[in-house]
């Protein structure tokens, strides 16, 4: 296919010329599965949606023709702008809609009744839409369906969700054809996999390098020794944010964006225009910030992983990532959000927030220049358990559903999936699954005439409500009193640890917590210095395996240390002279007394979460030997546990088999699991989070998915849902196959240093946040000591 | 030191608020337990449809047996939203209703008529609005301005002290009255400061928490409570 003459004379008097990988979509437009990966400034969008244009030109005629599938809401109004630019200038006779949780409900109607030939919209949206009974005459004449940023979906449920709602197309428009746009990944042949219908090919297109960002770290004075914030940062931010146009600031989470952003703003004496961007705040809120950043009225914007994607702001010209980026990719998606149009070679920095994070900073920046990547998105552990998620997602739409199941039953993507399982899926939609038969009468689905349907149709509504749900943290609104201006949304964990007069951070306002009304909290502002900072969700990761590797191999060779600033190389220099330095093929334990306790620092490089779990596994042991072990906090490098006796043979402790059976006994009980589980709760529509017409009271119709754990547990141990969030766990949260390989790299050699003081490299443990309590009885105490002192205090300890 | 109950005295009567959550009168050998939800997960399938765990009236069946094989008490109150709905309290599983039955054996059984269960659900004992003994009233829903001895269930209270995790459900006692727990597996709960709850309760009241042990603490102030909510 050639480039329509308009399209032509519009590149033309741009003085624009298509990228060779545009040329090629242009050529391959016939192909069934086309995934195009392309690092971010490429021009993939444009790339994308050509041969859409092309063919709108040559035939112009009614009905949805495109549809474009992304993660992010705010990159369909985006990808909108950008595509009606041509299509007015042109004034070509192609409408172009975006259809989101955003969309108001006259559109929606609308839209309906008379599509536009390209609409815009996210996996959710078009779920719902999917789910409607007549949606065969929507989609009949769909030609092609474009699915932006598909390696972000990819991660996790929604790569699955997408997966089927590709299969559910395909039963209306059997000849649509499939494109991916992707940015550079590991393995596109994965993601290819994801996209093509099985057992297609998928062809895949490489694009050029758009030349890479001037990559820099900022650490001549020597960060904290911990946290994660980079609060001493502050001077030399502003001082960059001064001498560049636009600049990007990004976080790894919500909160340290915050907070970082609290401290900004004080220090921002010449009043520069910055603001602040993450996904729990308000979509007015966002909207705003996006709307100025578009009109180049903001100097700089603080946010997190909502800014990673899309969005092409013209005017960026520095982008700052602070804290390490803890994954090779991310930096390179990060990097890629600096401007390439703008002439000048965009510049990206990083600025470590404490001592250890130089190194991975250094490690990262290596990488990144090598073109190396980390982290298989959809690795080969793909089994039943996200199938089967997603089965319970999608599928509780009243579709017709054997068409869909047994498209994703069979084929690639989800080949763990066998009949048996599918089997159960399919029950635990209809009736819960249960061993116990309860529901036969009130079961959700039923057979007739050959198809599943539900049983009734009435549900429907509560469903659709329920559709698309991928959350697994419940969050409130956060309101200002007496206003309908919502700020943002807040956890509810952390909302229930509120009392009112407490003070947090939200949007980089101070507010006061005033009282809880049904989902909502209100707030009034106020100007409190030292607010609290809420939790949103979206927590830390864990650095990279292909990462802590980089790391390691870079403090094993002392010949490369002069890439480090001095004051990093001394500590490593003082690490060896007074202890060891950790080895890749070696695991260095330090036992040390400190503040009154022993300490044993075990250096894993296996990253935060699998540390999590060593810890929690090695104290278990620990209390078995009668060491009264009293906690432990896990860093990405590292585990420290204390206790009031010292470790003597740490290599017996880390013997793989019994390591593997205190596992399996843990992991039951554990409050990882117990937070998998509520996450798959939800999905799976146990935890109904929109019960139409029913006013939430939090007695009726909320049950703690823990107390539903608890109970399956007991009654029902060989449920699907635990089997699903069991494997999950193991994967996610838990991340035992981290403990699995350094076991086997370290294969027993287990070095062992006793040390009369605290060693230089793990001198920052001692300060590192999130110190876990070790559970059993001593926390029952605590607790009865805390209450008696406060029964003292209220003297009232002659009533007990 | 872990205790399994808090001995108190409310109206001239001892009473032992144990941690299951259920309460004991010695001088009546009485048992007391408040709202149970027998059958929520059927009536929440019947009507939303939503297929919980169908194993909530066994997991509250067996905690109620194990309180009362340690009790052996010979009367049993049961204060209120006992059933989910009544028609709940009649779809009961037979496995259930036996079980229930003998529970209820060889022993006075009291429905105390709550707003899910207003009449008889169809398993035998006496269903009354309200119940006296021992200088004690049991009744569903507090009253404000109740005579002294009012023992109630109906608002679930829960209560927390900071580090200890999630809110457990508690016992609420001051000098007038009391109010339970929910006993039921399946239940949520309303936190102890609620102006709802708190302005039942005198400015000096403690909450009793349950689980492991019977965890007595003072609820926080009354008009602190009642300025900012």
């Amino acid at each position: 296919m050639d480039l329509p003459d308009p399209l032509h004379v519009f590149l033309a008097r741009r003085g624009w010329h298509l990228h060779p990988h545009q040329s090629a979509m242009l050529e391959q437009a016939r192909a069934p599965a086309i995934l195009l990966v392309a690092p971010t400034g490429g021009g993939k969008t444009l790339a994308g949606f050509l041969p859409t244009l092309a063919e709108l030109l040559a035939d112009p005629r009614p009905g949805l023709h495109t549809l474009y599938v992304s993660p992010l809401r705010a990159l369909t109004a985006d990808i909108r702008r950008n595509l009606l630019t041509p299509v007015e200038e042109l004034a070509l006779p192609i409408r172009i809609e975006d259809r989101t949780g955003d969309t108001p409900q006259t559109v929606r109607r609308r839209q309906w009744t008379d599509p536009p030939q390209i609409l815009l919209t996210t996996p959710e949206s078009l779920a719902l839409l999917l789910s409607r009974p007549d949606a065969a005459r929507l989609f009949s004449g769909l030609q092609r369906v474009i699915v932006d940023e598909i390696h972000a979906l990819a991660e996790g449920k929604r790569g699955d969700q997408l997966a089927l709602l590709l299969s559910r197309i395909q039963t209306f428009a059997p000849a649509f054809r499939r494109v991916g746009l992707s940015a550079t990944v590991e393995d596109p042949a994965d993601l290819g996999r994801l996209l093509a219908r099985y057992p297609d090919p998928c062809l895949i297109l490489r694009g050029g390098m758009p030349g890479g960002a001037d990559l820099s770290m900022l650490a001549h004075r020597p960060p904290p020794w911990a946290g994660g914030t980079a609060l001493h940062a502050i001077p030399e931010v502003l001082d960059q944010i001064r001498r560049h146009r636009c600049t990007l600031i990004f976080h790894n989470t919500r909160a340290q964006a915050e907070l970082f952003f609290h401290h900004l703003w004080m220090a921002n004496e010449d009043a520069l225009p910055i603001a602040i961007h993450h996904a729990s705040l308000s979509r007015e809120v966002r909207e705003g910030v996006e709307g100025a950043m578009r009109q180049g009225r903001l100097r700089a914007v603080v946010c997190t992983g909502t800014l990673d994607m899309g969005l092409d702001w013209g005017a960026v010209d520095l982008v700052i990532q602070m804290g390490a980026p803890k994954q090779i990719k991310r930096l390179v998606q990060r990097m890629g959000r600096a401007n390439h149009r703008a002439g000048a070679r965009p510049r990206a920095i990083l600025i470590p927030a404490n001592r250890f994070e130089v190194l991975e900073c250094v490690c990262a920046i290596e990488a990144a220049q090598a073109g190396e990547l980390d982290g298989s998105p959809r690795g080969p552990g793909r089994s039943m358990c996200s199938a089967s998620i997603s089965c319970c997602g999608p599928v509780k739409a009243p579709l017709r559903l054997m068409p869909c199941m047994r498209r994703c039953a069979a084929p690639d993507p989800m080949p763990a999936l066998s009949r048996a399982d599918f089997d159960a899926c399919l029950d635990f939609c209809a009736t819960g699954g249960y061993a116990l038969r309860a529901y036969d009468r009130w079961r959700r689905l039923m057979l007739r005439d050959g198809r599943w349907q539900l049983r009734d149709p009435r549900a429907a509504r509560r469903i659709r409500l329920n559709l698309g749900t991928i959350e697994d943290r419940p969050s409130l609104a956060v309101r200002v009193k007496g206003s309908q201006t919502s700020l943002g949304q807040i956890e509810e964990t952390f909302a229930s640890t509120l009392s009112p007069g407490d003070t947090f951070l939200i949007g980089g306002q101070v507010v006061r917590f005033e009282s809880l009304r049904e989902m909502t909290v209100e707030v009034t502002r106020c100007r409190n210095r030292e607010p609290r900072i809420a939790s949103f969700g979206g927590g830390s990761f864990a650095t990279s395996a292909g990462l802590a590797r980089r790391i390691l191999s870079l403090i094993g060779d002392t010949a490369a240390w002069d890439r480090l600033p001095p004051h990093t190389a001394d500590w490593l220099r003082l690490q060896g002279h007074l202890s060891r330095l950790p080895r890749g093929d070696r695991l260095l334990v330090e036992s040390f007394p400190a503040q009154g306790r022993w300490h044993a620092a075990f250096w894993g490089f296996a990253g935060r979460n699998a540390h999590q779990t060593l810890g929690l596994l090695l104290t278990r042991r620990m209390e078995a030997a009668g060491l009264d072990p009293l906690g432990f906090v896990a860093a990405d490098h590292a585990l420290l546990i204390w206790s009031l006796q010292p470790i003597e043979a740490p290599a017996a402790l880390l013997d793989p088999e019994e390591l593997r059976e205190g596992f399996s006994a843990w992991l039951e009980g554990n409050a990882l699991m117990k937070r998998t589980f509520r996450g798959i709760a939800t999905i799976a529509g146990l935890i109904d989070r929109n019960l139409p017409g029913q006013r939430r009271t939090g007695r009726q119709t909320t049950v703690s998915s823990d107390i539903l754990y608890d109970t399956l547990r007991r009654y029902d141990p060989g449920h699907l849902l635990l089997r699903v969030a069991r494997e999950e766990a193991l994967r996610g949260l838990v991340d035992f196959g981290r403990i699995e390989d350094m076991l086997a790299r370290v294969q027993g050699r287990v070095d062992h240093v006793r040390l009369d003081r605290v060693p230089p490299l793990a001198a920052p443990l001692l300060l590192e946040r999130g110190r876990v309590p070790v559970e059993g009885r001593g926390r029952e105490r605590l607790a009865e000591a805390a209450a008696a002192r406060l029964l003292e205090e209220a003297g009232l300890a002659d009533l007990t | 030191m872990t205790r399994t109950s808090f001995s108190f005295v409310l109206n001239g009567t001892h009473g032992l608020a144990l941690a299951s959550g259920a309460l004991l009168v010695p001088s009546a050998d009485l048992l007391c337990v408040a709202d149970l939800h027998l059958g929520k997960a059927e009536r929440a399938a019947r009507r939303w449809g939503l297929l919980w765990p169908p194993y909530e009236t066994r997991a509250t069946l067996d905690r109620l047996a194990e309180v009362i094989a340690v009790a052996k008490p010979r009367v049993v109150v049961a204060l209120g939203d006992s059933f989910d709905d009544l028609a709940a309290g009649e779809a009961m599983a037979q496995e259930d209703r036996d079980r229930l039955a003998l529970l209820m054996q060889g022993r006075r059984w009291i429905w105390v008529a709550g707003n899910h269960d207003p009449g008889p659900a169809g398993h035998g004992g006496e269903t009354v609005p309200e119940f006296r003994a021992e200088g004690l009233t049991f009744r569903h829903e507090a009253q404000p301005d109740a005579d002294p001895g009012e023992v109630s269930g109906h608002y679930h209270p829960r209560f927390g002290l900071p580090g200890m995790g999630e809110r457990r459900p508690c016992f609420l006692l001051d000098q007038r009255r009391l109010i339970l727990p929910a006993f039921g597996a399946y239940t949520g709960g309303l936190d102890a400061r609620d102006p709802a709850l708190r302005s039942l309760m005198e400015n000096q009241a403690l909450a009793i928490l349950t689980g492991r042990s019977a965890l007595p603490c003072p609820l926080p102030p009354r008009r602190a409570a009642a300025r900012r909510g």
